[in-house]
């Protein structure tokens, strides 16, 4: 398909502006740009139809379903679209909050704030939420800041963030950019935590402790609260990362099982849309021993108005104003829409669709833990290797039938990894459909892995040189 | 009400298929001494109930006044065509690229989007986008000190104070210095503002050299659609160029989603955070594109990546793209300059006021008033005007200093009646 | 898989061969490149630098992994491979001759002989794939 600049006809304009009503005016010539920007001439049609077919060559949950494992790719209802789109907060200039003098023109969007920021403080169980990083990794950083603040308060010389080895790489990134050393805890083969490790792994350097529950593996940490109580005897605080919150959301609380702060991923709990990466968002919570390091300013009530305050060793500002608002509208209605009942039952249906996927799968792939999984499973396809087939195979050949691939190669932990997250929003006709798929695709494997070599022919391109792309570098015209 | 299709038989089935019978059994390996101790969501409401919810919000206070206000952060006009090509479905709802094959759409938009931003920047790379503006120069930061090895960054005082705030926040723990000022000497970087916060429009040319010659970097925000006039980053020898990319078809949204822009020159690419995408081809000569360099990143790199960041902008930075296409070559250069007459003309209107700034601005400027800049906000505000912003608010002035932004969007009139209604304000 | 006689190995799959002349040449192993797959970027220090034993002294990167090179013995850096800007795919290519990344001058002789020989690093490896 051409890039959007080989369509570019010279003197061609889609938006005109209304002639000036004001004097021309000029800056002196140093100050300004030789030539204009070469940006494309093209009609307003040559945008909408450029544009409308690059979305028709991508796969996204409207159209496809996406079992992208440690991403909850679930359905993104259409009125929390519908209630972001609203002119009243569109139109909001973000420095009303910046003068007192301003907020009377900003009170709907500071109680939205204030009542998003308690809902979802209960939904984890945490004192208090902040929505100011943008996403889960500004989060995850938002959150060491915190733990580095607290120790620098005690007068703690501590510099070491422990993480287990089937973290996100999110976890350690966000550590080490926040200042901290990293130190990697090994799992069991049950694919759990291991305790002792831990405990060998704990010592007066160790700042505090970044988990995921379930973890990656899709399992539930089940010593979580012996790990909490071992980290709070040396004042190592605990960091819960909401990536999976979607497996345990209303059956278990991040603040009752020992941690002391989190993310959230609103993006995918709270049913936002990805957008292809991005925008997401992504609240911290925290719990009595952060409560007063939380990134300030932040909305608080004062009678029957709303204001803002710092909270007293506030780290200051993680973003300019109260992060991806827009985002955080959504899953407002989102929350409000489905009730604590709903959001119930978004845990026991994700569960249940990742655990009929496993049941229908694991005679066919090697899964690479015993379980019990919760809202994910993950397989290895490392017995195929014999046949010259591996995960990427699978994952191109599941896109020639219609679906998306899940994760492969990751968590690191297991070999050829596949991850699987169907999610709560999937029927059971799609979920047994790809479970067919991925049932002949083990068939092929076996007899015919040519094909599956081949994949994907179906789509606008076949595998990609990713070798020559890094050696070009060819990223723009 | 939550979007779960399986209707009871099915759930059933499904059950029996894992070997329950109940879907509590699916958690009944969680000891019970680690279940939700509370409960208190509300019950669930109708989308009914929801929107009008919603709507009450959306209207209760009302910002939505003729707009002076600019502090970084822009009142552009959107054409309809970025709304109804961004919020397709195609777009919103697919994620990151991680199967080529699957996602040509995003990539090939990134792609472009990092075509364009080169282009109007006059950098040789642009990433895939960062978070915002202010998020932007604290990566551009870390970058420098990457790049250098050196342990201090300086500011000049044209940075936005958020981005100062947000860059002070983020480098808490790592054991550098933040320095005021435009000294060179044994810094990483020096991090400058074009037009700065106030409005002043500079060239930056000669302290980019000096940097060089100091062997720190230069580090430039900017604000997108100035580059329509102003001369540009790359043309200044700025070494790492970022923006605040709201002014590119992206609504206020009282703050966010935003769009963070990241630019550098060829040598440093691989020391540049964030997503890339690059052009290549399948076995059968077919062009198509890729994410690249992601060895630089967190999924693989871990805690030696160069950025923790996993989710970007995407969607905003494709809504960037669409309205530079929209506006093209030719539109890009009649908005900046429309920004600028505008600007001028209301200038000259605020006689009353003393002007702060020495030298040329953009569409933005600083004035004295005779009273307090919170007093004419709130009086203004009842007349339908957002002013613009007080600068003590920000620490950036005195207690009767305002910010005035002017754009494309106001008409002759509008500058007319608002400069009278200031005039009445201030007497 | 091959590891040449003569040659000293790492656990991090250096290898360094003693030019003689108080020089020696160091570059990955050929396991080290199967692991990474096709190298599109090799990170090479700069001439001069002096390092110690098991100091980051570059790194290598491919399409879907990156691992820093660690200089096998203290010493000097003396010269560069600067064909790998150019063809990093030497590495996979040629692991032992033209993919080399750099090579010490003065190096440690007593830490060059405690580096594993080629039937240590052979079961070392072999250790790795259980």
């Amino acid at each position: 398909m051409e890039l959007i600049f080989e369509k570019s006809r010279p003197g061609r304009r889609a938006v005109v502006f209304d002639p000036l009503d004001v004097p021309e005016a000029t800056l002196p010539p140093a100050l300004c740009r030789e030539e204009p920007a070469a940006l494309p001439e093209v009609g307003e049609l040559d945008v909408v139809r450029h544009f409308s077919r690059l979305s028709q060559r991508n796969f996204g949950i409207d159209t496809h379903f996406y079992p992208l494992g440690s991403c909850t790719m679930k359905y993104n209802p259409k009125m929390a679209e519908a209630v972001a789109a609203h002119p009243g907060f569109l139109a909001l200039h973000p420095h009303l909050a910046s003068a007192p003098a301003m907020w009377p023109l900003c009170q709907g969007a500071f109680e939205l704030i204030f009542e998003l920021e308690r809902l979802l403080a209960g939904i984890a169980g945490m004192r208090q939420v902040s929505l100011q990083p943008i996403a889960g990794a500004h989060g995850e950083l938002t959150g060491t800041l915190m733990i580095a603040a607290y120790h620098r308060e005690k007068g703690n010389a501590r510099d070491t963030i422990l993480i287990p080895d089937s973290a996100h790489g999110t976890n350690p990134a966000s550590a080490a950019i926040a200042g901290f050393k990293v130190v990697e805890v090994p799992s069991l083969p049950d694919g759990t935590l291991d305790p002792e490790a831990f405990r060998k792994a704990l010592n007066e350097s160790v700042a505090g402790v970044m988990m995921t529950c379930p973890n990656t593996h899709g399992l539930f940490e089940p010593r979580v609260r012996e790990i909490a109580q071992m980290a709070h005897e040396t004042d190592a605080l605990m960091y819960y990362d909401g990536a999976n919150l979607n497996a345990i959301i209303g059956e278990c609380r991040p603040g009752d099982l020992g941690f002391d702060v989190m993310h959230f991923n609103l993006h995918k709990t709270f049913a936002t849309p990805h957008g292809m990466g991005g925008p997401g968002s992504g609240p911290v919570g925290v719990g009595e021993r952060l409560e007063a390091f939380l990134p300030g300013p932040r909305v608080v009530r004062d009678g029957n108005a709303f204001g803002l305050a710092s909270p007293p060793r506030s780290i200051g500002r993680i973003s300019a104003f109260f992060g991806n608002f827009l985002i955080a509208v959504r899953a407002y209605a989102y929350i409000l829409h489905l009730g604590g009942d709903g959001l119930r039952q978004v845990a026991h249906n994700a569960v249940l669709n990742a655990n009929y996927v496993y049941a229908r799968l694991k005679d066919l792939f090697e899964p690479a833990f015993d379980g019990p999984f919760m809202h994910e499973c993950v397989f290895s396809a490392a017995p195929l290797a014999k046949h010259g087939v591996h995960a990427l195979d699978i994952a191109k050949a599941l896109l020639d039938r219609g679906f998306h691939a899940p994760t492969v190669y990751f968590p690191l932990t297991v070999k050829e990894s596949l991850m699987i997250e169907p999610t709560e929003t999937e029927s059971k006709e799609t979920l047994d459909a790809f479970c067919d798929a991925m049932a002949e695709i083990a068939r092929l494997a076996a007899r015919e892995p040519e094909t599956l070599h081949a994949a994907p022919v179906t789509l606008p391109v076949g595998r990609l040189d990713e070798v020559r792309a890094a050696r070009e570098l060819n990223c723009r015209v | 009400m939550s979007f779960v299709p399986v209707t009871p038989v099915e759930q059933a089935e499904m059950l029996a298929t894992i070997g329950l019978t109940k879907i509590e059994a699916l958690f009944q390996h969680i000891p019970e001494s680690l279940r939700a101790t509370s409960w208190d969501v509300p019950p669930g409401q109708s989308e009914m109930a929801v929107r009008a919810r919603l709507a009450q919000l959306a209207g209760h206070g009302d910002g939505t006044r003729i707009c002076f206000l600019g502090g970084g952060y822009y009142d552009h006009f959107v054409p309809a065509a970025v709304d109804a090509l961004a919020s397709r479905g195609e777009f919103a709802t697919a994620y990151t690229p991680y199967q080529p094959e699957a996602a040509q759409g995003t990539l090939q938009s990134i792609y472009e989007y990092q075509s364009a931003v080169c282009r109007l920047t006059g950098m040789d790379f642009a990433n895939a986008s960062l978070y915002d503006g202010g998020t932007a120069v604290f990566e551009a930061a870390t970058m420098a000190v990457r790049l250098t090895r050196r342990q201090h960054i300086v500011c000049h005082d044209s940075l936005n104070p958020l981005y100062r705030e947000i860059l002070e926040t983020h480098t808490a723990n790592l054991g550098l210095e933040l320095l005021d000022g435009d000294d060179p000497a044994g810094a990483a970087c020096v991090i400058v503002q074009n037009p700065a916060f106030l409005g002043d429009v500079r060239d930056f040319a000669p302290l980019a050299q000096r940097c060089h010659e100091a062997g720190a970097l230069l580090i430039m925000s900017f604000y997108p659609l100035s580059l329509g006039l102003l001369k540009t980053p790359g043309a200044m020898g700025a070494d790492i160029a970022v923006a605040e990319g709201q002014s590119l078809g992206v609504p206020l949204s009282f703050g966010g989603p935003y769009l963070g822009i990241l630019t550098t020159r060829k040598e440093h690419v691989r020391r540049m955070p964030g997503r890339l995408a690059a052009a290549t081809e399948d076995a059968q000569g077919r062009r198509g594109f890729v994410l690249t360099l992601q060895a630089r990143e967190q999924h693989i790199r871990r805690e030696k990546a160069m950025s923790n960041i996993c989710s970007n902008e995407a969607l905003i930075a494709l809504r960037a793209l669409i309205y530079l296409c929209l506006l093209g070559k030719e539109g890009l250069r009649e908005a900046a300059a429309h920004c600028h007459a505008k600007a001028e003309f209301l200038k000259r209107r605020l006689s009353f006021a003393r002007l702060l700034n020495p030298g040329p601005t953009f569409n933005e400027f600083a004035i004295r008033l005779p009273r307090k800049a919170q007093e004419v906000c709130a009086a203004l505000a009842e007349q339908g005007y957002l002013a613009g912003l007080p600068l003590s608010a920000v620490g950036r002035g005195e207690e009767t200093d305002l910010l005035v932004a002017v754009t494309e969007q106001r008409t002759r009139a509008q500058l007319d009646a608002f400069a009278e209604a200031l005039a009445r304000a201030c007497r | 898989m091959n590891f040449p006689e003569g040659l000293k190995y790492t656990r991090e799959h250096e290898w360094i061969r003693d030019d003689g002349g108080d020089v020696y040449t160091v570059g990955i192993t050929e396991h080290a490149a199967e692991q990474l797959g096709d190298v599109t970027y090799v990170e090479l220090p700069e001439p001069g630098l002096v390092l110690d034993q098991g100091q980051p002294a570059g790194a290598v990167e491919s399409v879907k992994a990156a691992s820093d090179v660690y200089a096998p013995i203290g010493g000097h850096v003396s010269e560069i491979n600067q064909e790998l800007e150019r063809r990093p795919e030497l590495v996979n290519t040629s692991p032992y001759n033209d993919g080399w990344f750099f090579k010490i001058a003065e190096g440690n002789l007593r830490e060059f002989d405690t580096l594993m020989s080629s039937t240590e690093y052979t079961r070392f490896v072999e250790d790795l794939d259980e």
